[in-house]
């Protein structure tokens, strides 16, 4: 009995008379808080730590890009020397882009399963103003997104190296470190957050999950069977601007020699996202919870 | 307080709730009764700003809801007990609540200890039944300690154990000086908890009254009479200071009479009695034939209602 009091209850409800009234108002001994941004971070770290989708899409994500990440590097480098002068960071490729699916799918979770459950009417309630809800999820889903896939990234690099030592790879430099660790984290991590906002924006989990997954593989199947030479064009493009292929230049292998290359990537998937959450804010703000 | 001002929100051609203006005081309990599709939690959620009215205003306190910098200390609100996520444990759906608005953690374990929760407050939500998830609900509601509390029909699903402990909470806020605004359409359940009523039907407004008046307008005691000697009948208990309504079929009810002194009279006469019971308007009764016309979702019915009312909003 000797922790220090919580400023709660137990001592009798405050009452004051209340003007114009016969009854009396009541006054919580609750302090009144100004509530901000990061009440609304707090929140949305919990709700986020706390469902068993977020361990489960997180852990197959980690199991994917580690597992088949060694799996190419201990393949590859047991083959002898085929990858002369080749960037041996690549090899991380394989295992990030089946992880995608992960990222997508808990990105979608974040917001369209509160709408799937009804949460979301609680969570309005708890915080009407909108922005800052959308604002909070987004920052919150982009850090975990963001600090895992760098992690796993490292690790599978630190391994495959030493794995590829024999094949002729040579040594990345510090920008094909950067590009090949923080540079594909961050590609992935904004992926997750268009999918978050898509999510919004569908409020249906299984439908946003397919229309982002059909964002990830459809430009590419396509341009696989466009045969006509009038299409050379279309199939061209869709072939440079395949998320697949925009994650492949992160290691400088592009599928063509045209279309993205460096940076480029990011500043594409950045300003798509910032597009759709743009939409997604002026959605929210509209539309009825 | 809660001030509803010429509240209207229109879906399409719809209209959910029209031109809805009444005040729900501090203090009591306010019952908000309406059949199903009554546009009863329409209201509710445009209270919370959950839904933009079309037109109208709302305010709580003076302020619309999206300006309360901590919501939940000024309203709590139980809407529908199954808007959580399933695969969070208990604990976890009130503490990101709390932590949202600021408040500490310990009131957590507080409100679940209220509602009778903390032996279950690490699992799961998926796994209550109806009425623990009711319960979990309203400890959503108390976490802020708000001088408001709204129940969009809190004893749905409870079992006769949680409807008493549900009505006892209910009385014992109010009691306390809060706002407790409640939605139901059981009027025998509102008999016994409100002391203010507002029904609603067809999202119009149909009465805005207190409970002590409605139950004195509406839960008439009168006995009911037939007779083949209806004038001397008449006569008679005119002469005995009873007022007397004639109703159909040769049918008449003596308001607030005692049948055994009717009896009594009708025999020293020698008048012919054909029945004589006493009758209670029960305020079920009384509501439906508020409501009759404003049901939106009839079962099946030989004669279509008929009434000022349903006239006025068949023709619009």
């Amino acid at each position: 009995m000797s922790t220090p009091q919580p400023p709660m209850p137990q001592a009798g409800p405050a009452w004051q008379a209340a003007p114009g009234s016969s009854y009396p108002t009541y006054t919580s001994p609750i302090p009144v808080v100004r509530t901000h941004l990061g009440h609304a971070l707090a929140s949305e770290w919990t709700k986020i730590r706390s469902v068993r989708s977020t361990m489960w899409t997180l852990g197959v994500f980690v199991l994917l890009v580690v597992g088949i990440g060694l799996l190419t590097g201990a393949l590859v480098g047991s083959s002898g020397s085929e990858l002369q002068g080749e960037n041996p960071l690549a090899m991380g490729f394989f295992g990030l882009l089946l992880g995608t699916m992960c990222l997508i799918t808990l990105g979608v979770l974040t917001t369209a399963s509160e709408y799937g459950t009804g949460m979301i009417r609680t969570t309005m309630t708890a915080c009407p103003s909108r922005g800052r809800v959308l604002a909070a999820k987004a920052i919150v889903f982009f850090a975990v997104a963001f600090v895992v896939t760098l992690t796993a990234s490292v690790f599978v690099a630190l391994v495959q190296i030493p794995l590829l030592e024999g094949t002729g790879a040579k040594d990345p430099s510090g920008e094909e470190w950067l590009k090949g660790t923080v540079g594909v984290s961050l590609y992935l991590a904004l992926l997750g957050l268009l999918s978050l906002v898509v999510g919004s924006i569908i409020r249906h989990s299984a439908g946003a999950i397919t229309i982002m997954i059909g964002t990830v593989l459809a430009p590419l199947v396509i341009a696989l069977f466009m045969f006509s030479e009038s299409l050379e064009d279309v199939r061209q493009a869709l072939f440079e601007y395949s998320i697949p292929n925009q994650l492949s230049v992160f290691y400088s292998n592009s599928l063509t020699q045209t279309g993205p290359s460096g940076w480029d990537p990011l500043w594409i998937i950045l300003g798509a996202t910032a597009a759709a959450f743009a939409a997604a804010y002026a959605l929210l703000e509209k539309r009825d919870v | 307080m809660i001030e509803l001002e010429g509240l209207t929100k229109r879906y399409g051609e719809k209209v959910a709730v029209n031109n809805l203006t009444f005040t729900v005081r501090r203090g009591i309990v306010t019952g908000f009764l309406g059949p199903n599709g009554a546009g009863k939690s329409t209201t509710m959620r445009m209270v919370l700003g959950l839904d933009r009215p079309t037109a109208g205003d709302v305010r709580i306190d003076g302020r619309h809801y999206d300006h309360l910098h901590d919501p939940l200390k000024y309203i709590g609100a139980l809407l529908d007990a199954k808007a959580m996520h399933g695969g969070r444990s208990a604990f976890n759906h009130l503490l990101c609540l709390a932590q949202s608005n600021g408040i500490p953690k310990s009131r957590v374990h507080e409100v679940l200890d209220t509602v009778g929760l903390t032996a279950v407050a690490k699992k799961k939500a998926k796994g209550f039944s109806l009425g623990m998830g009711q319960r979990l609900g309203i400890a959503g509601a108390l976490l802020g300690d708000p001088r408001i509390l709204m129940f969009d029909e809190p004893v749905n699903g409870l079992d006769p154990e949680g409807i008493h402990w549900m009505r006892n909470l209910m009385k014992s806020l109010a009691a306390q000086g809060r706002t407790v605004f409640v939605s139901s359409h059981l009027m025998s359940e509102m008999a016994l908890t409100a002391d203010h009523l507002v029904v609603i039907g067809q999202g119009r407004l149909l009465a805005d009254t207190s409970m002590a008046d409605f139950i004195e307008q509406n839960s008439r005691s009168y006995v009911r009479i037939r007779t083949p000697q209806r004038e001397r009948l008449l006569d008679v208990l005119h002469g005995a200071g009873t007022t007397v309504v004639e109703r159909g079929n040769g049918t008449l009810e003596a308001d607030g009479g005692k049948a055994e002194l009717i009896g009594e009279l009708a025999a020293r006469h020698q008048i012919v009695l054909h029945e004589l019971s006493p009758q209670q308007a029960s305020l079920e009764e009384a509501f439906m034939r508020l409501t009759a016309e404003s049901v939106e979702y009839h079962a099946h019915s030989e004669t279509p209602p008929a009434g000022p009312w349903g006239a006025e909003w068949r023709r619009s």
